[in-house]
């Protein structure tokens, strides 16, 4: 079993703080991190190799610095990492940036051999548009599941995969013949510890560089330039004032203030007269 | 990238999400939401779906404004399925045109948009929650949240038809304005060996599906409620205000709430008149889903709670005690009791 997944690297988002004076994200000493979900798809990968055998790789398209995202991928189990990194790719949108993963994973392949198993988070955190995954998966032609939640069977031998999805009314169990692309929950899984020969062979093993020169990615599909969607404007949201705190002798005095201010829009729902 | 000549296109497109026999609420508020834009764009609303059996739709449909409602029935659409879907989709888009499409941010909707888009290769907005026409370009703005909530972006998409956005259920009002329309059939070959996935079966949740979009009043609970039991006092202060009841994502964790009452970025996102915030920190993801609520009222134990930072009003205090309170006497004032 041959996993392929693909991981962003993201600003901790509950840590990004936004200035008001200039409306900006403030992302000075904000840790870059492994997109959440994407670890719970790794997770997920590297337990299928323990129990099925096979192997894990990983991908981060990013600035160099996502190396290290990809050394603790490996640090989680993944057993090869390959940094996706090029001037070209920046400003990608999602349409480039699935077009970028795809051609780079054509790659991987090539070396790694075949893919069973391709992964995804739901979304990223910073970005939220959930586009990417079932981007590539549509390049590939190959089914897609997403809002993953449980893997109930996983048999190698008919190439099939079972797994527990999210959907509007409830969950859905579905089948799909390998290869099938999955988008993943926090729910999946919760993290395990990575093992000391992890770590190990994580610091020893070096991650692989791809980019326009020792791949076939075509550059007029990729970057700014070649994205269908441009943002015109970038802004926060406006500050709302801090609320009035009320306060009073006894907590009925706050309660009576509270409906004094509340009963203009009471009235203008109809709820008194 | 391919670009499109996008004189060849023309009209806005409402994809009509259904479930179960059921049509999505977000698709007659998108309609409602398209016929605002279709004014600036001088042109029309239609409605389009892929189902098993989906004309019964046409009346409501047509109940919301969209003068054609473009269909494709076939057996293998009787469930959700990306890729029977998506093909379908495609062919009637390639077929008519349309200059916008737009979709509910469901969990089918994110599903289906990417791939569609994708195929198409044109550009997609996700989630968004502002959509506008440019005056001098006449290219849909669409802005959406990211990070979060944190910061906002306006998206525009110049050389790639259509313009896609999937937009989130609850921002605009459904609003009834019937027109006589007209239902368009097509039909799709499908290849049937391509489709390989299967469902195997379907877990309804149980417990009712609430759209919290509907209610002008939400009485939130979070995890400082304590217990499951203790949600019963969230419970009765929205009866008795005549509105609902929701939760944060912590409190829906411990199993005190559906996942269905969930407010936030991976919940809902509502904007009601009042929001009653008890024992809620105000995460950003949390308030993701609520800040645009008109009042919000906080309560919380803790005075440096973020929450306060975006409540109209803020009690600070243990909601076990101010929520019964609180209660009766609203039910005493609004002539309850
Ligand atoms: C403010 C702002 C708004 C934007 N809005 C849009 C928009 O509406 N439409 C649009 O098309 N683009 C948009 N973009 C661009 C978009 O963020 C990028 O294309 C980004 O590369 C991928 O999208 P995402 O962050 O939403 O990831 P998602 O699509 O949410 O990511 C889902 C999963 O895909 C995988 N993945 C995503 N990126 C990578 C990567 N670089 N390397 C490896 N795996 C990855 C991960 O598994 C991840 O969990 C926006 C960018 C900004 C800054
Ligand atoms: C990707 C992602 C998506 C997420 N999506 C969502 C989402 O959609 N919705 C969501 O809500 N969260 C979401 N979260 C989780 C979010 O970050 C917070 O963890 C969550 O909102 C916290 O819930 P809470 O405020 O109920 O709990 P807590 O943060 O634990 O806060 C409890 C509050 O109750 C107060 N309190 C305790 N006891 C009392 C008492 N007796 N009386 C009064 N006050 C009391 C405390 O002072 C505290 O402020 C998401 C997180 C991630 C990473």
């Amino acid at each position: 079993m041959h996993s392929l997944v693909f991981i962003k690297q993201v600003p901790d988002a509950a840590q990004v703080r936004v200035d008001y004076e200039t409306g900006t994200l403030i992302r000075e000493g904000v840790p870059a991190i492994i997109n959440p979900f994407d670890k719970h798809a790794i997770e997920a990968a590297v337990r299928i190799k323990n129990e099925f055998g096979g192997k894990v790789s990983v991908v981060c398209m990013g600035p160099p610095m996502a190396e290290d995202a990809l050394k603790e991928a490996m640090a989680m189990g993944a057993d090869n990492a390959y940094l996706l990194s090029d001037r070209i790719f920046a400003g990608s949108d999602t349409l480039a940036t699935s077009y970028a993963l795809w051609a780079g994973a054509q790659k991987i392949i090539q070396e790694e051999g075949p893919v069973d198993l391709f992964w995804a988070g739901k979304q990223a955190i910073d970005g939220d548009t959930a586009q990417t995954g079932p981007g590539i998966a549509t390049r590939f032609n190959i089914p897609l599941i997403t809002y993953v939640v449980d893997i109930k069977k996983v048999d190698p031998e008919n190439k099939t995969i079972e797994v527990v999805r999210l959907v509007e009314s409830g969950q859905e169990v579905m089948e799909a013949p390998m290869p099938c692309f999955l988008t993943v929950e926090e729910e999946l899984n919760t993290l395990s510890y990575a093992p000391l020969p992890y770590l190990i062979r994580a610091a020893k093993t070096p991650v692989k560089l791809l980019n326009s020169s020792n791949t076939e990615i075509d550059a007029s599909q990729c970057g700014l330039k070649n994205s269908p969607t441009k943002v015109k404007k970038a802004f926060t949201p406006p500050k709302r004032e801090r609320g009035e705190m009320l306060e009073g002798d006894s907590l009925d005095a706050i309660l009576n203030t509270l409906y004094e201010k509340i009963t203009p829009v009471l009235k203008q729902m109809g709820k008194v007269q | 990238m391919i670009k499109h000549d996008i004189s060849k296109y023309k009209h806005i497109w409402v994809f009509v999400e259904h479930e179960n026999g059921e049509v999505a609420r977000v698709s007659f508020e998108l309609l409602t939401k398209a016929r605002e834009l279709a004014k600036d764009l001088d042109c029309e609303v239609h409605a389009f779906t892929v189902g098993d059996k989906v004309e019964q739709f046409k009346d409501e449909v047509f109940k919301y404004g969209a003068k054609k409602f473009f269909i494709i029935e076939d057996p293998i659409l009787k469930d959700y399925m990306t890729e029977p879907y998506r093909d379908s989709i495609v062919y009637l888009i390639e077929k008519y045109k349309p200059e916008v499409v737009l979709i509910g941010a469901t969990t089918l909707g994110r599903d289906l948009a990417g791939t569609i888009a994708t195929v198409l290769q044109t550009g997609l907005t996700a989630d968004t929650t502002a959509l506008d026409i440019d005056p001098k370009t006449k290219n849909l703005l669409m802005t959406r949240p990211t990070f979060g909530g944190n910061l906002m972006a306006t998206i525009f998409c110049p050389d790639n038809r259509p313009q896609m956005s999937t937009s989130r259920p609850g921002v605009y009002k459904a609003i009834e304005e019937p027109v006589k329309g007209e239902v368009i059939k097509e039909k799709f070959e499908f290849d049937k060996a391509k489709y390989t996935k299967k469902i195997l079966e379907k877990i309804i949740e149980e417990g009712e599906k609430v759209n919290l979009g509907f209610y002008d009043i939400i009485v939130s609970g979070g995890f400082g409620m304590g217990s499951k039991e203790n949600m019963k006092f969230v419970q009765e202060l929205a009866d008795v205000l005549g509105g609902t009841w929701a939760a944060s994502r912590k409190a829906v964790q411990a199993g005190w709430a559906p996942q269905t009452r969930q407010v936030g970025q991976t919940g809902q996102t509502v904007h009601p008149k009042i929001y009653i915030a008890c024992g809620i920190s105000g995460a950003i993801q949390h308030v993701a889903g609520m800040k645009s609520s008109d009042v919000i009222i906080a309560i919380n134990k803790d005075p440096e709670a973020p929450i306060f930072e975006l409540a109209t009003y803020g009690i600070v205090g243990d909601v076990l005690e101010v929520l019964p309170k609180m209660t009766k006497m609203f039910k005493e004032k609004l002539g309850k009791a």
